[in-house]
């Protein structure tokens, strides 16, 4: 699987005959030419340290493949024969509720735990059998802070980096340039353990891009932090993805959060992959070509117009989380009308009309028929239980 | 992957550790402390014949003849010299057992009522010592004090008897016609012998040795709670670096323990090497080697720290009190003595000892050595497969 011998030495010829001349700060930026033919990605100036790509994934493209990717825990199925596979430079969203088996899944891609059943690849190798070279393509951002509390920024990073072997002056100004890109230089003399969540999850995430890895794993890499926070990380996972083209896999529960990243989503639900598209396509799902989704204000809302509602022919469902919004699915083009009628016949004040555009929270409902949040505390259902949930495949 | 690169990779994760630890203030501090206090608590715990002193006595007198009134001015003549008892006078036994059962006297001398008329009818004088069960290592030294005494004061009467029976005998042969024998006790060491002599090669051997069993899979259950050995396992590193660096971690910090416990032997406590100082460090690093295989054993089988923690508490304690490194391991039950044949911590502290006070050298504790370095190289091929299967479930 790795290029052979003579590939090698002749791409390493090549790298040195091009940069060696240069400066090495200039030898950073990484050969950008997907085109060609041998297109390989730098990630130092040294040609060891070029990540091997195995010859198959670099000519089909496909970074991250997984076949019947399973994991069982004791009886319970985490993830259950799971097959996707994820471009290179792609972002590939993992969406579902918690229990779901997303973490899971990231923890085998990131060799920490072996599958049960099935395999995956990451960058042409197996999880199981080359996970080192897994490991070198790999950035993992977990679920937890990796970072110890009592090292400042600075000694943290540089832990971390020199577990990769990046050379100790590469690594020097690599830890300086991400310290400043989520403006945290000012703070590299400080223990970690006095950082705010915020500034904690921003370094666990530069942390994961010490090595310049091709494949970068972010698991909920915005939990429990404020929108403000929560919108700065997105930010910076974004410019990762479009100036270093990393392929980015990232779970999350949030919809707008899977729907801002993602290229493709693959809504995961009891450890399978329950619908994978683009989210544009998911929506459509919903929709089709004349569905209406429309978000009421009724102030004097009754369980009866709730149930008039429900009773009519173009509406599939109603949603309402307070006593005065409704929201209403329907489908037809007299839909819009005909509940606005409705409502009006049972003397119903609109006080607000919304027409709304299908969210992924609608998909999820559509595929799972269960909303996300109400997940949460439900107990995952052993094997056998399984066919007895109610579930549709989409493809 | 290659040694080379193994070993930078384990002297990394040394380096991290050790930084956490220097800069855990309360760790450090109690570092200092624990091998201070262990010290301490162990060499004042066990009391010798010379620690008594101020100990209250009970004193009944049920003759009144003129020899017992000698004898008991005779005794309270020593006593006021070495102050090692205070004198409580009682009228009769069950006195004396009531003052014991309330606590006022920890035991009793009675001097029965014919003790005079039958000296002077040419019998023996009874006197009877009352001790307290309950406490029975007071007990027995009390015993053997109050013996020696009374005994020392019958040689002497019996002294000054035979000298006058016969007045060409010189007081020095009547000695020896009343006691002929004369013991004297010599220790194999010259200079004086203390508990604390006793206790420091073991109590060293037990420091460096126990950091590294309990340090390890403290600091990598907690690193698996936290999250952070996550870190060093997507890494691509080989995963013994991981467990390479954090021994090389608690192995200095056990040494350093070590290095204050000979430090404050010597200094504090009087305590004299006999052996040669390099010696002593190579056999703590043998030490360590042998516990750690078991160390990573434990780490691998423990998921939490707090499972992590309570299999060394079941190892440690056995292991600290059969181990010889507090009692003497000829004194115990033949079973217990059996047991601490298997314990490397006994043969890490038999050597230690014999260094420390016979300074002998390498030849002398060939046998310790062999069982230390078996120990570890078997433990060592036991857990590295266990610890890599452990790691990637």
């Amino acid at each position: 699987m790795i290029l052979d011998v003579e590939k090698q030495a002749s791409f390493r010829k090549h790298v040195e005959k091009r940069f060696c001349k240069k400066e090495k700060s200039q030898c950073l930026a990484r050969a950008h030419n997907p085109h060609r033919k041998d297109y390989i990605r730098l990630v130092d100036v040294f040609p060891l340290h070029i990540p091997q790509l195995s010859v198959d994934s670099l000519n089909s493209g496909v970074m991250i493949e997984t076949k019947n990717l399973t994991k069982e825990f004791n009886g319970l199925v985490a993830v259950d024969h799971v097959c996707f596979h994820v471009k290179r430079g792609e972002v590939f969203g993992l969406l579902g509720p918690n229990g779901a088996g997303k973490t899971t899944a990231i923890r085998m891609l990131s060799t920490l735990t072996r599958p049960t059943e099935g395999t995956a690849t990451v960058g042409g190798y197996d999880i199981v059998k080359d996970d080192n070279e897994v490991r070198k393509l790999v950035g993992l951002v977990s679920e937890k802070i990796i970072m110890y509390d009592r090292l400042t920024a600075k000694e943290n990073l540089w832990f971390f980096g020199r577990l990769y072997d990046v050379p100790e002056d590469v690594l020097s100004k690599r830890i300086d340039e991400l310290l400043g890109l989520v403006h945290l230089s000012d703070w590299k003399d400080s223990q970690v353990g006095t950082f705010s969540s915020g500034m904690r999850q921003r370094m666990n995430v530069i942390r994961a891009l010490l090595n310049m890895p091709e494949v970068l794993l972010l698991d909920e890499p915005t939990l429990g932090l404020d929108p403000q926070s929560s919108v700065e990380v997105r930010e910076f996972v974004k410019k990762v993805n479009r100036e270093n083209k990393t392929t980015i896999i990232l779970t999350t529960h949030m919809m707008i959060e899977a729907d801002m990243l993602c290229d493709r989503i693959g809504i995961i639900d009891y450890g399978r992959i329950v619908a994978l598209d683009t989210s544009k396509n998911l929506k459509k799902l919903v929709s089709g070509a004349d569905a209406t989704i429309l978000e009421l204000e009724i102030s004097n809302l009754s369980p009866d117009m709730i149930s008039l509602m429900q009773t009519l022919k173009c509406v599939s469902s109603v949603c309402h989380d307070n006593s005065r919004h409704i929201k209403v699915h329907a489908s037809g083009d007299e839909a819009f009308d005909t509940i606005i009628d409705a409502v009006r016949a049972e003397k119903g004040k609109i006080n607000s009309v919304k027409n709304l555009e299908p969210t992924l929270e609608d998909v999820f409902l559509h595929i799972t028929g269960r909303e996300v949040r109400d997940k949460a505390d439900q107990k995952m259902p052993l094997r056998e239980h399984r066919h007895f949930m109610p579930r549709r495949r989409v493809r | 992957m290659s040694v080379k690169s193994m070993i930078s990779h384990s002297l990394m994760v040394a380096w991290k550790d050790l930084m956490e630890l220097f800069r855990n203030r309360m760790m450090l501090i109690m570092l200092v402390l624990m091998p201070l206090l262990m010290m301490t608590m162990a060499g004042f715990m066990f009391p010798s014949s010379t620690s008594i002193s101020q100990v209250s006595v009970a004193l009944v007198n049920q003759d009144e003849g003129s020899e017992s009134a000698t004898l008991i001015a005779a005794f309270e003549t020593m006593n006021s010299s070495t102050g090692m008892m205070t004198i409580t006078s009682a009228s009769s036994l069950d006195e004396v057992r009531s003052m014991i059962q309330a606590g006022e006297v920890e035991g009793g001398i009675i001097i029965a009522s014919n003790f005079t008329s039958s000296l002077i009818t040419g019998k023996q004088g009874v006197i009877t010592i009352v001790t307290d069960q309950s406490n029975p290592q007071m007990s027995m030294l009390l015993q053997i004090a109050l013996k020696e005494v009374l005994e020392q004061m019958g040689t002497w009467l019996a002294q000054q008897n035979v000298q006058g029976l016969n007045q060409t005998v010189n007081p020095s042969n009547s000695l020896a016609i009343v006691k002929p024998y004369s013991i004297q006790t010599e220790g194999a060491v010259l200079g004086d012998f203390s508990y604390f002599d006793f206790i420091a090669p073991g109590l060293m051997a037990m420091t460096v040795m126990m950091s590294v069993m309990t340090g390890l899979p403290a600091a990598i259950s907690h690193e698996r709670e936290v999250g952070t050995l996550d870190g060093m396992m997507v890494a691509p590193i080989n995963r013994l670096a991981i467990i390479l660096g954090k021994t090389l971690a608690q192995t200095a910090r056990g040494m350093l323990q070590g290095t204050l416990i000979l430090a404050l032997a010597v200094a504090l406590f009087g305590v004299t090497i006999h052996g040669s100082i390099l010696l002593i460090f190579a056999l703590l690093l043998l030490g360590v080697f042998s516990f750690v295989g078991l160390g990573v054993v434990i780490t691998s089988f423990a998921k939490d720290q707090e499972t992590a923690m309570m299999v060394m508490m079941a190892l440690m304690f056995p292991m600290m009190l059969l181990s010889g490194v507090f009692f003497p391991i000829e004194q115990m039950p033949w079973f217990m003595q059996y047991i601490s044949k298997f314990l490397p911590l006994t043969y890490a502290a038999t050597a230690l000892r014999k260094v420390m006070v016979f300074g002998v050298g390498v030849p002398m504790i060939t046998t310790e050595l062999a069982v230390l370095i078996g120990f570890g190289v078997v433990m060592t091929t036991i857990a590295v497969p266990v610890f890599k299967r452990a790691m990637t479930r």
